[in-house]
């Protein structure tokens, strides 16, 4: 059962990997995030269920990522706004200026 | 019955998951997106962590609303009614996505996992809280400030008045062009 649930958590983050790396729009990428945090949190209690449940490492693996969760959403609303608000942009692509 | 629940919940985190990237409108993906986060807090709760699994629901329902909100007030197409790609290098991301399932895949199959040591406690969330109000404190401190300094940063940034927009790009307009007099020095 273990594996099913890690299987399950790698397909989240897959997903996740996917949409954050060929979406364009900024909150669509956050979103792709998202879902790779998603499957970090899917795998972080299936190995506290299946492997160790008498320790609380799993449970606070699961707290941390929540807040890793919040602060991205946080954050990138944050850059969002930053840049809709100075330049019209919302998608990746209009603000690679580091590229160059 | 255990595995009843995880058959249903673990496709449907998966397939709303996959949804979020399929639709064209904002907001169904979003909800989308939703969906796949209370699958994933239903399979929290039935392994048996009931706190942190309610907690993942809340506060993904708070925050898909807060995104449907941002996205309505920034996205040019929310709704989906002009159907447009918003993609780049979509075979690039797909292979390195199923790479990546992959590679994990064959981890989770080639690991020889080890038996489980102890039983679960009898109150897991008890357990939790007594940890990070205890031997987790140093955990619990750095999240407090990380969570702070993610609101002062995240204030300091969506700020419409900003030092770039008082001085000018190359910080050199004085005096600077403030919406109000007022403050230090004026």
């Amino acid at each position: 059962m273990l594996q099913l649930f890690l299987l399950l958590a790698s397909a989240l983050f897959a997903i996740g990997l996917y949409g954050a790396l060929s979406q364009q729009s900024i909150v669509m990428i956050m979103m792709g995030l998202e879902l790779m945090l998603n499957g970090v949190t899917v795998a972080a209690g299936g190995f506290w269920h299946y492997l160790a449940p008498a320790s609380v490492a799993g449970q606070v693996i699961v707290v941390v990522v929540v807040v890793a969760m919040a602060v991205e959403m946080a954050m990138g609303f944050a850059v969002t706004t930053a840049i809709f608000r100075a330049r019209d942009v919302d998608m990746a692509d209009m603000a690679a200026d580091l590229k160059r | 019955m255990t595995s009843v629940v995880f058959w249903v919940l673990a496709p449907l985190a998966v397939v709303s998951g996959f949804m979020v990237f399929r639709f064209n409108s904002m907001a169904r993906a979003t909800f989308a997106l939703l969906i796949s986060f209370l699958a994933s807090g239903g399979l929290l709760i039935w392994l048996g962590l009931a706190y942190l699994g309610t907690v993942v629901i809340l506060m993904m329902v708070m925050e898909m609303v807060i995104m449907a909100v941002f996205m309505v007030a920034y996205m040019m197409n929310p709704a989906g009614l002009m159907p447009m790609s918003m993609v780049h290098n979509r075979r690039g991301s797909l292979a390195i996505s199923v790479a990546a399932f992959a590679l994990l895949a064959a981890g989770i199959f080639v690991t020889p996992w080890p038996h489980r040591a102890g039983a679960p406690p009898r109150d897991a969330t008890f357990a939790l809280g007594e940890a990070l109000m205890g031997p987790q404190m140093l955990t619990m401190i750095t999240l407090g400030f990380t969570l702070f300094a993610t609101m002062v940063g995240a204030v300091v940034l969506a700020t419409h008045r900003g030092r770039y927009d008082r001085f000018g790009d190359d910080l050199k307009r004085r005096p600077p062009a403030d919406p109000a007099r007022g403050g230090v020095g004026q």
